[in-house]
Parts: structure tokens; C-alpha cells; sequence
């Protein structure tokens, strides 16, 4: 199980790395941002309630439904959503949730990266775990981003399986059209890896009935922008990581 | 494993030395494709909440 034990121990080192220093960005640029929205989301779920219980005899049942209603998207923190479900608390032990997430998030993501690049014949260094990382980043956040914007709490969103498939669907996608373009030389095979990366958004996001939202236009934007910038330095010291300790582990095997 | 693969001539050690690295780079892939799947897309509440901000900044879709 050489190769194996190869890509894990180089999946976890440059996960742990960058997953750290993702956690930093996140904390400077997108946090921020996310914190601000809930701040939305708490004004707008409490008026939408008493609003709608001050002209309505049936308040208390209508009170939750239209709550229900108003923030399907509703945050964990607030409790609607997903009942008494641990939810870590703010500050630093919410810090150091995301930091896992992050960490193991990018372990995941780098085992994936040299699963994959391991069939093309392995990362032979740094540079080449570089250009992988960027190609991913186009597949797994440019891509998905295009057609479903990253979202804040309180933003209108439609039905959660049916964006987690077109996202799924459209990173798959776009990573075997980056993968045709570099690897095959063919016309038709060119052809199809255009068609792979422009078909999901031909196809389109699932999208909300309305994107009316208590968020401002400037802040969904700031976080896109936000987390597009974050997600690719991320995903270039990744690859690079994932390059280099890859050629030291199989060196080291074989 | 990659020692027998490189010093014997005998086909058959290679051939199971392609199928073995297949099968770990598999396994590798599928491991990589779980720990995805847990940390971006689970909705157990658990692992939702633990992972909400890490969700919202990568660009996943949340709620």
C-alpha cells in the first residue's frame, strides 16, 4: 500500500497547511461577512412574525408557518432549522470548528487532487501541484460560482439537494472539459470538453422564486468576491503543497 | 510492493503491480470523495453546524 500511504501522508500534511491558512483568510475576508448577514436574518425573521401575527386571528399557528416560510435558508444559530442540535458557540469555539472543517475540508480535496492526477502520472513538484490546484479552483469555485453565486445567510436560495446536485454536476463536469483540453488533442474531444464546461450553465442553477432579500445587493457581492479571491490563493498553496510533498513521499517509497 | 514490481521481469508480478496501483489510487479517491461528502455535503445537523462558516466561505451550498 505504498501509494496509498504516499498520497494520504501528502493529502494531510498539505491539508493541514492549507486549511490553516485558509482559516486566516476566511477569518479576515468572508467571516466578517457572514457575521453581518446574520444580523440581517435576526431583523428580518422577528418583524416577519409579529407582522404577520398583528393582522391574523390564528397568529401563533400562522407566526411559525410564515417564519418557516420566510427563512427556509434560516441559520443553524437561530434554532429553526435544525432543532437541538449541537451548534458551537460564537467566538473562538466557532473559530475552531471552521478551522477543522477547513483542515479536514482540504485534506478531502487534496486526497481527490492527487487521486486523480495520479492516473495523468503523478505531481512531479511543485509547479506541476500548482497549475493542478488552479485547474481545480476553476472546476470546484469559479464554475459552480458563475451560475450559483456563493451564498450569506438570509439570501433567497432554492431547494438545498437540487443546488447540491447542479453543483456537483457542474464541478464534475467542468474538472473532465479542463482534463480533455490539456490531455486530448483531438477536434471532436475539444468540442465535447466546450460543450462539458458551458452545458450546466446552459442548464442553469436551480434558482429561487424571488431574490428578494434583507441582505444589500453590495454585501452578496462583497462575499463573492470574497470568497472566489480566498478559495483561489487557497486552492494554488494547496496544489502546490500537494505537488511537492508528493514528490518527496514517492521519492522516500520507492 | 514496488520493489517486486520493478526487480522481477515475470509479467505476471507486473501486471498485478498496475492492479494493485489502481486499487490504491481507487481508494485513495473514494477516501478523498468521503471526507468531501462529510465536511461540504452531510446534512446531518452535527457536522452542518460544526461546518457552517468553512460551507458559506467555500462556496458550498448551505441551507
Amino acid at each position: 500500500m505504498a501509494i496509498f500511504r504516499a498520497l494520504v501522508f501528502a493529502a494531510a500534511l498539505s491539508g493541514l497547511l492549507a486549511g490553516l491558512l485558509m482559516t486566516g483568510l476566511q477569518h479576515a475576508a468572508t467571516t466578517p461577512l457572514i457575521l453581518k448577514a446574520e444580523t440581517y436574518e435576526e431583523a428580518a425573521s422577528v418583524p416577519a412574525a409579529q407582522n404577520h401575527g398583528s393582522h391574523d386571528h390564528d397568529s401563533h399557528d400562522h407566526g411559525t408557518v410564515d417564519q418557516a416560510a420566510a427563512a427556509p435558508h434560516d441559520h443553524a444559530d437561530a434554532g429553526h432549522d435544525h432543532g437541538d442540535a449541537w451548534v458551537p458557540s460564537d467566538g473562538a469555539e466557532r473559530l475552531l470548528y471552521t478551522a477543522l472543517a477547513n483542515v479536514v475540508g482540504a485534506a478531502g480535496f487534496a486526497l481527490l487532487l492527487l487521486a486523480v492526477s495520479e492516473v495523468a502520472g503523478g505531481l512531479a513538484g511543485w509547479r506541476d501541484g500548482l497549475g493542478w490546484g488552479v485547474a481545480a479552483f476553476a472546476a470546484v469555485t469559479l464554475a459552480p460560482s458563475l451560475s450559483l453565486p456563493p451564498e450569506l445567510p438570509a439570501m433567497p436560495a432554492a431547494d438545498l439537494l437540487a443546488r447540491q446536485a447542479w453543483w456537483i454536476g457542474t464541478a464534475v463536469a467542468t474538472a473532465a472539459g479542463i482534463a480533455l483540453l490539456v490531455y486530448k488533442r483531438s477536434l471532436p474531444l475539444a468540442a465535447l470538453a466546450v460543450v462539458l464546461i458551458v452545458l450546466p450553465h446552459l442548464i442553469g442553477a436551480p434558482q429561487p422564486t424571488s431574490h428578494d432579500s434583507a441582505v444589500p445587493a453590495s454585501l452578496a457581492h462583497g462575499f463573492v468576491v470574497a470568497v472566489v479571491v480566498t478559495s483561489f490563493v487557497f486552492w494554488a498553496v494547496l496544489g502546490a503543497l500537494a505537488g511537492l510533498l508528493r514528490q518527496r513521499f514517492a521519492r522516500s517509497t520507492a | 510492493m514496488m520493489t517486486t514490481q520493478t526487480q522481477s521481469p515475470n509479467p505476471a508480478a507486473a501486471e498485478s503491480g498496475v492492479a494493485s496501483r489502481a486499487v490504491q489510487i481507487t481508494l485513495a479517491g473514494l477516501l478523498g470523495l468521503f471526507i468531501v461528502g462529510g465536511v461540504g455535503f452531510s446534512g446531518i445537523p452535527v457536522l452542518h453546524n460544526a461546518a457552517h462558516d468553512y460551507r458559506h466561505s467555500t462556496g458550498f451550498p448551505c441551507h
